[in-house]
């Protein structure tokens, strides 16, 4: 495990220098993007994968993490107002809160949210997970546009500084702080998967009854991974204000965000922590690469008739498809 | 009730008898679907989307009512599910992996579906012309907009037709049979796979009415479809699964709620009301209000 984590963290740096040696910003926009997707899909495959229960709602929970950073952000302009004056320097000290502080706070807020979803659904058969979590998007984006302090529909404007000590232009911060939080996401898939708790998962996947009667505490185990999957999410939304500067409800639970985090990993493979991160890469940079040079609806296009094709002809993904390759070799 | 009148609260709850049924014609596929055959067809609001836009180019090039499109185009939808359900069934249900990748099979044709619809026609909002949007019926303080109860009465319609056809005929009979015992089915010399081609066919069949419907209701673009993901499975488990009666109730009691939220706090927050139904039914009565 500790080697797994140095090679990661090893790759992350490479991957952060050899952006540099680049030189050219559009590197760390679109690298961004990528690394949210690696982070989304790693958080989704820990409840999908691992226990079989579909998320639809991923955007939901990205947006609650971005809007977690608005309401917070616009918290400095409450201080004089509602506080009284001897706690005003103490909340001026704080605020604004620096960007890690963010991620944590919208990953506990999000954590709490698919927690309480969790808690109502997960008794119930699975569909009625799915369903839940697809309508808890339009909920929470009804919510969200009625709430006038974090901007309504109009959206919110955040003004992104130009540079950061000791890193230099914000953009390249704030992908750092990406490409840490995909590192984190993966160890922890990983860890999962090699300990007690993945083997818990993979009997709800496989059989929730036999599991549920053999002891296996499955209602507890789901939580956790809804609480888990639903606050890594979180935590990837929580910097996205900084980096679009201007957040409105449409584009916080866009429903890129929703069809990627499925798509990623059932195109990459759901069984193990590679296969969203292929997924990932692959569809994030196709996708760089379509909205470039075609249009943005197009690319929505091309990863919903790939997440079709491969559900249809490789149920288990591009790792499946290649261990089936090694397997036939072998024989 | 101080401050609020009487006449406001009748019409608002006319008004959401009316959005109920026309939720009914919505959900009734999902019923036969989800409810009886187990299917969890998110995809459906899409194909409701399809048959609006069909409605609106058949009525923009033709003239032609889009209630009259709707049920011509019944057939052309019937042999579109016939086909869906064949994929699924080769696919997944035979491999028995509906839940997860079956989901997102429907997923990712709930989203291709839209943003097909979204690089053909933009996302405008399109609407049908007929003689009865716009007028209105008036009994006394009572308003009757026919743009309502047009789409209103259709769906019943649809409804009465749908429970006699399953209540009265062999292949009726056998699709609610389907989902109860397949082995006691193929005694009775009926193929369930056949069967459950011919149910899945029909509730999309029912898509094209829901659609020229909702194009009659309100103008139409093509991520509409989303909100009434929420909607549609919240009445069918609160009418309890499967059962089309418990549909319309069902059905008729969320246009009622939606329609007092829109009335006394305003329609930006309808949308919630579905949602918070939902959740309340699955935790406190999961088998719904006339659950099996």
């Amino acid at each position: 495990m500790r080697l797994f984590l140095l090679i990661a963290i090893a790759v992350a740096a490479a991957v952060f220098f050899g952006a540099r040696l680049i030189g050219n910003d559009y590197v760390f926009f679109a690298g961004y993007t990528v690394l949210q997707f690696v982070v989304l899909a790693t958080a989704w495959n820990i409840l999908g994968g691992y226990t079989g229960y579909v998320n639809f709602g991923s955007a939901a929970f990205f947006a609650m993490g971005a809007y977690a950073t608005v309401a917070l952000h616009k918290f400095p302009a409450l201080i004089d107002s509602t506080f009284p004056e001897a706690l005003a320097p103490l909340l001026r000290a704080i605020f604004p809160l620096p960007i890690p502080a963010l991620i944590v706070i919208g990953g506990i807020v999000s954590g709490v949210v698919g927690l309480g979803m969790g808690y109502l659904t997960l008794r119930l058969r699975g569909a009625f997970f799915a369903i839940a979590t697809l309508a808890l998007a339009v909920v929470l984006q009804t919510l969200i546009v009625n709430w006038d302090y974090v901007g309504g529909s109009r959206g919110a404007y955040i003004i992104r500084p130009g540079e950061i000590a000791l890193i230099g232009p914000y953009i390249q911060y704030l992908f750092l702080l990406m490409l840490a939080l995909a590192v984190i996401a993966i160890a922890i898939a990983r860890g999962i998967e090699r300990s007690q708790l993945g083997y818990g998962f993979a009997t709800i996947r496989d059989d929730e009854l036999a599991a549920e009667a053999s002891g296996v505490p499955t209602l507890k185990l789901k939580l956790i991974a809804t609480a888990l999957s639903g606050a890594l999410m979180g935590m990837a939304g929580a910097p996205f204000p900084y980096y679009i500067g201007y957040l409105q409800p449409s584009s916080a639970f866009g429903l890129e965000y929703a069809v990627n985090s499925i798509a990623m990993p059932m195109i990459g493979g759901t069984t193990s922590w590679v296969g969203p991160l292929i997924g990932a890469i692959l569809l994030g940079s196709l996708q760089q690469y379509v909205t470039v040079t075609i249009s943005s609806s197009v690319n929505v296009l091309v990863v919903g008739l790939l997440l079709i094709v491969f559900v249809i002809v490789a149920p288990n993904g591009i790792v499946g498809l290649v261990q089936g390759h090694l397997r036939g070799r072998k024989k | 009730m101080v401050g609020i009148s009487f006449d406001l609260v009748i019409n608002a709850l006319i008004a959401g008898i009316l959005l109920g049924g026309f939720y009914a014609a919505v959900t009734l596929g999902v019923s036969i679907s989800f409810g009886i055959l187990d299917i969890v067809n998110i995809a459906h609001p899409a194909f409701i989307i399809l048959g609006s836009y069909i409605a609106y180019i058949l009525n923009a090039q033709f003239g032609i009512d889009p209630i009259v499109v709707s049920i011509l185009m019944m057939p052309v939808f019937y042999l579109l599910g016939a086909g869906v359900y064949q994929v699924y069934h080769e696919a997944f249900e035979r491999r028995g992996q509906e839940s997860l990748r079956g989901l997102s099979f429907f997923f990712g044709l709930l989203f291709v579906t839209e943003v097909i619809l979204i690089l053909v026609f933009g996302v405008d909002y399109r609407y049908v012309e007929a003689w009865y949007i716009g007028p209105s019926w008036r009994l006394g303080v009572m308003d009757f907009p026919l743009r309502m109860l047009v789409p209103c009465v259709t769906a019943l319609a649809l409804f009465g037709a749908l429970e006699l056809f399953l209540s009265r005929t062999f292949v009726g009979r056998a699709i609610s049979a389907v989902a109860q015992d397949q082995l006691a089915l193929r005694l009775m010399a009926a193929d369930p796979i056949r069967i459950k081609r011919i149910a899945f066919g029909i509730s999309i069949a029912t898509t094209a009415v829901a659609g020229a419907l909702l194009i009659i209701i309100q103008p139409v673009e093509p991520s509409v479809g989303r909100e009434y993901i929420g909607r549609v499975f919240a009445i069918c488990v609160l009418g309890g699964l499967g059962s089309l009666p418990g549909t319309v109730i069902g059905a008729m009691l969320l246009g009622i709620l939606e329609s007092f939220t829109a009335t006394f706090y305003g329609p930006s927050w309808a949308p919630a009301v579905a949602f918070g139904v939902l959740l309340l039914t699955l935790a406190f009565r999961p088998a719904g209000l006339l659950g099996r």
